[in-house]
């Protein structure tokens, strides 16, 4: 028993009065580890075989003794009392299951249930809370009823309950294997190769059926990762209002917008690649050098106007929008794992988990004086995937 | 030490730990959310006496760091032609006068009454133009497209201030702010004038109408239920994850502590 308190001043009256009552830090597992091994050992060790002078057996015994006690006067009151408290628990459970199916019938969502007029976020509301209240009283009360029960009214004695070996013992074992060699001869699985092998040759186009059905998962990408819906000359519009814009139109600097392309601008399968943001600069702020992959092109100050610059919206890291731009430090913040780029140096990475910069888009202005794209953009936009390199 | 010592074994001690732990989780979050208060403005005709009386305010009180001519010093930016929308947003949130300089000030009660910041806002105006304060038609929510407003909120500005404008976190520390105080007209402001990190929204990106949109839209999500029940400032998953964790997970600890909890016998043992 692992008493640990047992120097405490204030239960000398108990050691004083006989062998210390078992009593047990909380967390901790309780003193009787003899489930296996009939008794042989001790449970003690060390120190606490000082206090446990009886054989391992003897709490066992002990606690038999006690399972035996007869209950006291006192403790049958406080049991009576105990289960008025155990059946209110239940009564409270059951009345508030009954406010469930009552609330789930009575309070009706959606247009259909509601009638003309009503308001389904208020039906939601009240029909949520309802639910939610009544099923959460009726589990807790359960919950609490069945614990009071075991803590009050059953006897408060540590039970210990034999296990057998997991192992089946030899001679069913021996058994076992008999009857399966018998069985295997009966069946004349060994002897008769070619009933065994017609079986095996009728299950194999089942086991192969599913890598064909794989081929159902859809086309493969092909070059379309590559590629956005950018094209020559095709406008920049503001997203929402769907407007051109000219750089007399975002004159501003520190300005920022989000840009869709001309003739996509609902098409959202469209714009999950194809979103831009353009922002404006001071004259001099902006200073992007001239980067290459290869020999593709992906960033030089040609291809912006007026300290005006358009960079993907889609993060280069699992694809997130970015257009947490702050205007003070030029920085462009995907809020999802906190990428930070400098929008001033063309979009290159200064923090977080993105591999590459945004790419930029070629931009310049047509006749007319509005905003167009030069090309689509010279790599690809938004996460890697594998045969980018 | 040696009170503490002769206590932590016993039973009780380990709900008090965890009652101490919640509640320093408690006060700490308290610590780092803020409060503050509204202001409103209006936007008198602005005349030369107005202006005067603005030079005088502006002289005593913001050109310590804006410079005596607003055109700026090391500690603040020059104000010409920041315009009368940038005073009339900087000085009702109570940003300005700042106190201290740095990247972002805090919202809080303005300084000074509506008239002062009009007249403020004459005089550097009057020294090289910029943005006028918007008027209430400019403002106004009522006929307001609320769809297009969340379609332009949701691609410009959700990313900062979270989809229902209950603010969110910027990069070293800055932070921007929630949208549930903010005036019609202190939202047209700061689309207009882009304070602190924010960018610019000019009217040759987002008209004034589209401006009008967004207002109405965040002004109808104030008004929205919260069908989930407590809303938790409306800042998304992380405050409630955190909620849920620390009291849905110490009320179970508690339970489970509570369970495996056993009563000493108040009967001697063998004395039967």
């Amino acid at each position: 028993m692992s008493d640990i308190e047992e120097t405490d001043g204030s239960e000398g009256a108990e050691v004083a009065s006989g062998p210390v009552a078992p009593h047990r830090v909380i967390g901790t597992p309780p003193p009787a580890p003899r489930l296996l091994g009939g008794g042989t050992e001790p449970a003690a060790a060390g120190s606490e075989s000082a206090v446990s002078s009886e054989s391992a057996g003897g709490v066992a015994v002990a606690d038999h003794d006690e399972e035996l006690r007869q209950p006291t006067e006192a403790e049958i009151q406080r049991g009576n009392r105990a289960e008025k408290v155990v059946v209110a628990c239940f009564v409270i459970a059951f009345l508030a299951g009954c406010g469930f199916i009552a609330a789930y019938i009575g309070l009706p969502v959606g247009l259909d249930r509601l009638g003309p007029g009503g308001s389904t976020l208020d039906a939601a509301l009240r029909s949520n809370l309802a639910l939610g209240t009544s099923l959460s009283v009726a589990l807790l009360a359960l919950g609490l009823g069945a614990l009071l029960w075991v803590r009050l009214l059953m006897p408060e004695v540590e039970i210990v309950e034999e296990r057998h070996e997991l192992q089946s013992a030899p001679a069913d074992r021996a058994a076992f294997a008999e009857t399966f060699k018998q069985g295997a001869g009966y069946s004349q699985f060994v002897k008769r190769p070619l009933v065994r092998r017609s079986l095996i040759l009728g299950t194999l186009p089942l086991v192969a059926a599913p890598l064909v059905l794989l081929r159902d998962m859809g086309p493969l990408p092909g070059t379309s990762l590559r590629h956005t819906v950018w094209s020559p000359g095709r406008r920049l519009l503001v997203y929402g209002t769907n407007t051109p814009i000219t750089p007399a139109d975002f004159s501003a600097p520190g300005s920022m917008i989000t840009i869709v392309p001309e003739g996509y601008e609902d098409d959202p399968d469209a714009l999950v690649k194809a979103g831009v943001i353009l922002i404006k600069f001071r004259p001099g702020e902006l200073d992007i050098p001239v980067r290459t992959q290869g020999s593709t092109l992906v960033g030089t100050m040609n291809w912006t106007v007026d300290n005006i610059v358009a960079y993907s919206k889609i993060c280069t890291h699992i694809g997130c929008p970015v257009a947490l731009y702050e205007q003070t430090t030029h920085h462009i913040l995907c809020p999802c794992h906190q990428s930070t780029f400098d929008a001033s140096t063309g979009a290159t990475v200064i923090f977080g988990p993105a591999a590459r910069p945004l790419p930029q888009l070629p931009m310049t202005v047509n006749t007319d004086g509005y905003l167009v794209a030069k090309s689509d953009f010279t790599q690809p936009v938004g996460p890697s995937f594998w045969e980018r390199g | 030490m040696s009170w503490i010592n002769a206590r932590r074994r016993r039973p009780v001690a380990g709900y008090a730990a965890l009652v101490l732990g919640l509640v320093v989780v408690g006060l700490l979050y308290g610590a780092f959310t803020r409060s503050s208060g509204s202001a409103q403005a209006s936007s008198p005709p602005a005349s030369q006496s107005d202006i005067n009386t603005g030079k005088d305010l502006f002289d005593a009180t913001c050109s310590s760091c804006h410079g005596l001519d607003a055109q700026g010093t090391s500690q603040g930016p020059s104000l010409i032609g920041a315009g009368a929308a940038a005073v009339n947003f900087q000085v009702s949130t109570g940003r300005m006068p700042a106190k201290e300089v740095g990247a972002e000030n805090e919202r809080k009660p303005p300084v000074f009454n509506a008239q002062q910041i009009a007249e403020l806002g004459d005089y550097v105006a009057s020294l090289g133009g910029g943005p006028t304060v918007p008027d209430a038609q400019q403002v106004a929510t009522s006929g307001a497209n609320t769809a297009l407003g969340e379609q332009l909120f949701s691609a410009n500005c959700a990313q900062c201030h979270g989809f229902a404008g209950a603010g969110g976190a910027l990069t070293y520390g800055k932070d921007a702010p929630p949208l549930t105080e903010a005036s019609p007209t202190q939202i047209y402001e700061a689309m207009l004038t882009g304070p602190e990190a924010m960018p610019v929204f000019g009217d040759g990106s987002i008209n004034p109408s589209a401006k009008r949109d967004i207002i109405a839209y965040i002004v109808a999500t104030r008004k929205e239920p919260n069908p989930g029940g407590f809303s938790l400032g409306r800042t998304g998953p992380v405050t409630e994850g955190l909620v849920v964790f620390l009291g849905g997970m110490g009320f179970l600890v508690i339970i489970a502590m509570w369970i495996t909890y056993k009563r000493r016998d108040p009967r001697p043992q063998g004395t039967e």
